[in-house]
C-alpha cells in the first residue's frame, strides 16, 4: 500500500497538471474568439468570388478555350492531396481526424492504381501520414512562425500548387480540412479545388446572372486572372476555418482533461483520507493493547 | 443626386458598404468612373487609388493592389486582393510595397510580368505622392 507521503505527491502532481490544462483550456477560448472571427469576416470575400466566378463560367461562351484550372487537363491519373492540419498537438482528434480522412482517401486512390501525391501543410498531419506515406509526401510546409493568418500565407502555397500544376505534376488536387461549424463540431472536409469546381449561382444573384456583362479586358483574360485568385481564396478559407477548428478542439480537449483531473483528485483525496484514518486507528489500538498488557 | 451600392470586400474583411453617389476605379485597362445606372461591366483591377464619393464633396480614398470590380445599373462591388484605407497608410507601407515589387521585377525575367510589375510600382509612387499631400 501506498504511504501517505506518495499519495500525497501523486495529489500534488494531478494538481499542477490540471493547472496547466485549465491554463491551456482559457488560451484556446480566447484564441477561438479570434479565430472563429477572422473566418468568419473572411466568408463575404470568398462568396462574392464564387458568386462573380459562378456567373462568368456560366455564361462563358461555348466553344471558347476554357483555362486549364477549370477545365483539368482531361485526365486523372496523379491526384494530389494537400493536407492541412495543425503546428501542435494537445487538441483531441482534429488532427487525427483530417489524416484519417486524407489517408483513406489516398489509399482507395492507390487501390485503383493511381497516382497520389501528398503536400502537408502543418507538422502533425505529416507525422501521422509520414509512416504509411513516406515516398508519397512530396513537401511539408510550415506555418509555425505565422502569427495570423493572412493572404500572403494562401498565396505562397498557392503559388505552389499552380507551379506544380503547370509543370504537369498532378491532374487533381484535393484540399483537405476541418470545417469549423461549432466550437464542439468541427468536420473534416476533403474539398477538390484544381480543376475548380463551381457551384451553379443563378439563383442566388437572381437578377445580375441575365445581366450580358461587359468584359474589360476580355472574358478569357478576366477567367484566367480569377481562377488562380479562387485558388487562393479558397486555401485560406481552408487555412481559417482550420485554425478556428484547431482551437476549438483544444478548447474541448483541455476541458475534458481539467475534468478528468479533478475527477482523479477527487479519488485520491479519498483514497488518502481513509488511508490516514486507517494509520491513526491502527496507532490507537496499539497504544491501548499496550496499556491493557500492563 | 441618385445613388448606388457599393461594396469594396478584402479578403481579410469587408472594408466598405453603403450608398455612394461614384466611385473612380483604377481599371486594368484605364481609370473609370462608374455613376448609378452604368452599363454591366466586369473589369480587372490594377494597382491605384480607389476614390469614393459618397455625397458631394465627401468621400474616401483606398488604395487597391489588383482585383475585380463587377459594375451594374443598381450596384458595385469590388473584390480587392490588398487594400488599405487612406487613413491606415503611411509611407512606410508603400515603401515596402516598393522594395517588394523591386524584388519581383529583379527575380523575374518574362517581359510582360516585368511591364506589369514596372506599372505596380509607377502606380505606389503616385499614391505615395498622393499621400503627402
Amino acid at each position: 500500500m501506498a504511504s501517505l507521503k506518495d499519495l500525497r505527491n501523486r495529489i500534488t502532481s494531478v494538481k499542477a497538471t490540471q493547472k496547466i490544462t485549465k491554463a491551456m483550456q482559457m488560451v484556446a477560448a480566447a484564441k477561438l474568439r479570434r479565430a472563429q472571427m477572422a473566418a468568419e469576416s473572411a466568408r463575404p470575400y470568398a462568396e462574392r468570388m464564387a458568386q462573380v466566378l459562378g456567373n462568368l463560367a456560366a455564361n462563358l461562351t461555348p466553344g471558347a478555350e476554357t483555362p486549364r484550372l477549370l477545365s483539368g487537363t482531361g485526365q486523372d491519373h496523379t491526384h494530389l492531396l494537400v493536407v492541412c492540419t495543425a503546428e501542435r498537438g494537445l487538441c483531441g482528434a482534429f488532427n487525427s481526424s483530417i489524416s484519417r480522412l486524407a489517408r483513406d482517401h489516398a489509399r482507395r486512390l492507390m487501390a485503383q492504381g493511381k497516382t497520389v501525391k501528398i503536400i502537408c501543410v502543418g507538422k502533425k498531419g505529416y507525422d501521422v501520414l509520414r509512416r504509411e506515406f513516406r515516398d508519397q509526401i512530396v513537401e511539408l510546409i510550415e506555418l509555425r512562425g505565422v502569427r495570423q493568418l493572412g493572404f500572403e500565407n494562401a498565396e505562397g502555397i498557392a503559388r505552389n500548387l499552380l507551379g506544380r500544376y503547370d509543370a504537369g505534376e498532378f491532374d487533381i488536387a484535393t484540399l483537405f480540412y476541418s470545417r469549423f461549424r461549432s466550437v464542439i463540431a468541427q468536420i473534416p472536409t476533403a474539398q477538390q479545388i484544381i480543376p475548380a469546381e463551381i457551384a451553379p449561382t443563378e439563383a442566388a444573384s437572381g437578377a445580375s446572372a441575365d445581366a450580358v456583362y461587359e468584359y474589360e479586358p476580355g472574358e478569357g483574360e478576366i477567367l484566367a486572372a480569377l481562377l488562380p485568385r479562387n485558388l487562393t481564396v479558397q486555401i485560406l478559407r481552408a487555412l481559417l476555418e482550420n485554425a478556428a477548428s484547431e482551437q476549438g478542439a483544444r478548447m474541448g480537449a483541455m476541458d475534458s482533461a481539467t475534468r478528468n483531473a479533478g475527477e482523479m483528485i477527487k479519488k485520491q483525496t479519498l483514497i488518502y483520507n481513509r488511508t490516514r484514518q486507517a494509520m491513526i486507528t491502527k496507532e490507537l489500538i496499539e497504544i491501548i493493547s499496550g496499556a491493557e498488557a500492563l | 443626386m441618385a445613388t448606388f451600392q457599393f461594396d469594396l470586400v478584402g479578403p481579410e474583411r469587408i472594408l466598405y458598404s453603403g450608398a455612394v453617389d461614384a466611385v473612380q476605379l483604377p481599371g486594368s485597362e484605364g481609370e473609370m468612373t462608374v455613376l448609378p445606372g452604368h452599363a454591366p461591366v466586369l473589369t480587372t483591377l490594377k494597382t491605384g487609388m480607389l476614390v469614393i464619393t459618397e455625397s458631394p464633396q465627401h468621400g474616401k480614398r483606398v488604395l487597391v493592389r489588383g482585383g475585380f470590380a463587377e459594375i451594374n445599373a443598381t450596384s458595385l462591388t469590388v473584390i480587392a486582393e490588398r487594400a488599405t484605407p487612406l487613413e491606415e497608410l503611411t509611407p512606410a507601407i508603400i515603401d515596402a510595397d516598393i522594395a517588394a515589387a523591386e524584388l519581383l521585377y529583379d527575380a523575374t525575367d518574362d517581359y510582360d510580368r516585368k511591364l506589369e510589375i514596372e506599372g505596380q510600382i509607377a502606380q505606389l509612387r503616385e499614391a505615395k505622392v498622393a499621400l503627402s499631400f
